[in-house]
């Protein structure tokens, strides 16, 4: 109980805050508004899918969270501290839509890439990284050069390097754009498994309505020109989600409020 | 040629597909060979003339001294027969014909040099004619000269992405120095290394390394600005320092242009040792190329030159082959 108790208030406290970010390019062609006014509390464990049109700021905001780019206002804080401070204490584990592997390493050596840039013993990185690499079952590629895999293969390679280290957030910033629907299909439900069995707090941005459906606890839509939220959708979808759940009048339920949410943006045009 | 081609392309055997890579070469050759030869006749056509004349032939054209103010074409044109027979055998030729340059370069390699009077087995060294002891000293120049270079050129370029005031000013100063024609320059340099006492080897590694590490800075630069914005983006969200980033993502991206720009810059390096070797009569083949035109020794001066084209292709040779093989390690797509 006392286990509990101590748990409780850690799981009520927001991972991720922002508070009226606000993000302003300043180009040759006038100020651009990547980010306005954006309001969104993440808690602990949650699976947040960011979906819009391109330019809707929802990879902007990731990056913000990243502390790869710095908002022009408002307050934003990721594990109680600023970004930076969170990105310094690597809090995160950022898979971009590009696997990036290097093509000179092995899938072991890029999976243990990160561990060596924050020098973790050699046994323990090679016990992470075996474990890692089951957990994205690839154990049996670890030895393999990254062109001699698929690429759904290297993007799962490139989930296990942003999961080596333990970070409690993963940031995902369309991984699965580039893979065809089939593909894809697996390596959700393989992202929902791992995300079952580690509990990572996910943000997870795509432009495809089935994906965001299918995988979050969370939706949060977003439309362009400024870059703004326009409706977050809480799922009423079980934790156990099977492949079929996507034909339930559930899940089209919450397709089509995406749907409406996703034209109302662009009707503000 | 076509039939030749067709003849050598008809066996269905193992060494037909080695010998159709072989032939495009090898027809180049031959014609590069056929070109010389013709070139040969108007370019020696005085001096075979002037010999025939001599000799008692009846020879077209006016007397020697009208001669001497016609075209070699017209001569060569009026008198075929005496022009084309003494084309190809004139001890000083003004064009060398090829095989009057393989027959001295054999003999200044291997025939006389090994086994002859002078020659490595009689006298137990090389003589200063051996074409294999210039060689030998040009190599280490050029060598040591490279490898000044490339470090340098390498270390200039880490310079140059790390820090904004290099990025600004080493640039254009490199590319200024490449502008001052390194035949003005060899010379003071050699002159001023030789006043304070630094002679010999030193001097021509200076110029080659003055060569060789332009095209090393420029390849680098690029080399280690390769790598995109989120290949970059993910080492900063590992929080790595610079240094890691540098030798984990800049250095092995860089690879493929490392080695292209060691090609450019070894040939740069073995021209620049030539180049320091023709003031100082010392050695070398530079020096050798310049006494055989001293001498009038035309075929010493091809020799010497087909050996510096040999060295040449030596070297370029020795860096794609630990190209391959620094790839192959890296595990490089085959």
């Amino acid at each position: 109980m006392a286990d509990h108790a101590a748990r409780m208030p850690r799981a009520a406290a927001p991972v991720i805050a922002a508070e009226g970010l606000d993000l302003v390019y300043r180009t040759a062609d006038g100020p651009v508004h990547a980010l306005r006014d954006v309001t969104l509390t993440v808690n602990r464990g949650e699976f947040v899918s960011f979906i819009g049109p391109s330019g809707c700021g929802k990879t902007t905001f990731l990056r913000c969270v990243a502390a790869l780019e710095t908002p022009t206002g408002g307050r934003l804080s990721v594990n109680g501290m600023s970004p930076d401070e969170a990105r310094r204490a690597r809090a995160y584990g950022y898979v971009f839509q590009a696997a990036g592997l290097y093509p000179w390493r092995t899938i072991e050596g890029n999976v243990r890439l990160p561990l060596e840039i924050m020098g973790y013993p050699r046994a323990e990185a090679r016990e992470r990284v075996a474990r890692v690499l089951d957990l994205v079952e690839l154990g049996g590629f670890a030895r393999k050069y990254p062109w001699q895999l698929s690429g759904g293969m290297q993007q799962r390679a490139s989930i296990a390097r942003a999961l080596a280290f333990d970070a409690d957030i993963l940031l995902m910033d369309e991984p699965f754009g580039a893979l065809d629907e089939i593909v894809r299909d697996r390596l959700n439900e393989e992202l929902l498994r791992l995300w079952d069995r580690t509990g990572k707090t996910t943000l997870f941005v795509t432009h495809s309505i089935p994906e965001a459906v299918y995988l979050s606890t969370r939706i949060v839509v977003m439309s362009p020109r400024p870059g703004r939220i326009t409706d977050v959708i809480e799922s009423p979808l079980p934790r156990e989600r099977p492949l079929e759940i996507r034909e339930s009048p559930d899940f089209l339920a919450v397709a089509h409020r995406v749907r409406e949410g996703l034209r109302a943006g662009h009707g503000d045009l | 040629m076509a039939a030749l081609a067709e003849a050598a392309a008809a066996p269905p055997r193992a060494g037909a597909g080695r010998l159709r890579a072989v032939l495009p070469v090898l027809s180049v050759v031959l014609a590069l060979m056929a070109v010389w030869y013709l070139a040969a006749i108007p370019m020696n056509a005085r001096e075979a003339l002037t010999a025939a004349e001599r000799a008692g032939a009846e020879i077209r054209g006016g007397s020697a001294a009208e001669r001497a103010g016609r075209s070699a074409l017209v001569l060569a044109a009026l008198n075929p027969g005496p022009a084309v027979a003494g084309a190809w055998t004139q001890e000083r030729p003004r064009l060398p014909a090829p095989h009057q340059v393989l027959a001295e370069f054999w003999a200044s390699t291997v025939g006389e040099e090994v086994w002859g009077r002078r020659g490595l087995v009689q006298s137990g060294s090389f003589s200063n004619r051996s074409l294999i002891y210039h060689a030998g000293i040009t190599l280490g120049a050029t060598l040591g000269g490279f490898l000044i270079g490339s470090a340098l050129g390498v270390l200039l370029a880490a310079g140059i992405v790390h820090n904004r005031a290099m990025d600004l000013s080493v640039m254009p100063w490199a590319i200024v120095s490449q502008t001052i024609p390194i035949v003005a320059l060899a010379p003071m340099i050699v002159v001023v290394m030789n006043s304070v006492g630094v002679g010999g080897f030193w001097p021509k590694a200076v110029i080659s390394a003055y060569l060789s590490f332009f095209p090393v800075v420029v390849g680098m630069v690029k080399g280690f600005r390769t790598p995109d914005r989120e290949g970059l983006d993910l080492m900063r969200t590992w929080n790595a320092t610079r240094a890691q980033v540098f030798w984990r993502l800049r250095v092995p991206s860089s690879v493929p242009y490392l080695f292209a720009s060691l090609k450019i810059a070894v040939a740069a390096a073995l021209v620049g040792t030539i180049v320091g070797e023709l003031p100082v009569q010392r050695g070398g083949l530079g020096a050798r190329m310049l006494a055989g035109s001293y001498y009038g020794q035309t075929v010493q001066i091809w020799a010497a030159l087909l050996m510096a084209a040999l060295l040449a292709a030596l070297l370029v040779w020795a860096i794609g082959a630990l190209e391959r093989r620094v790839l192959r390690a890296m595990g490089t797509r085959p």
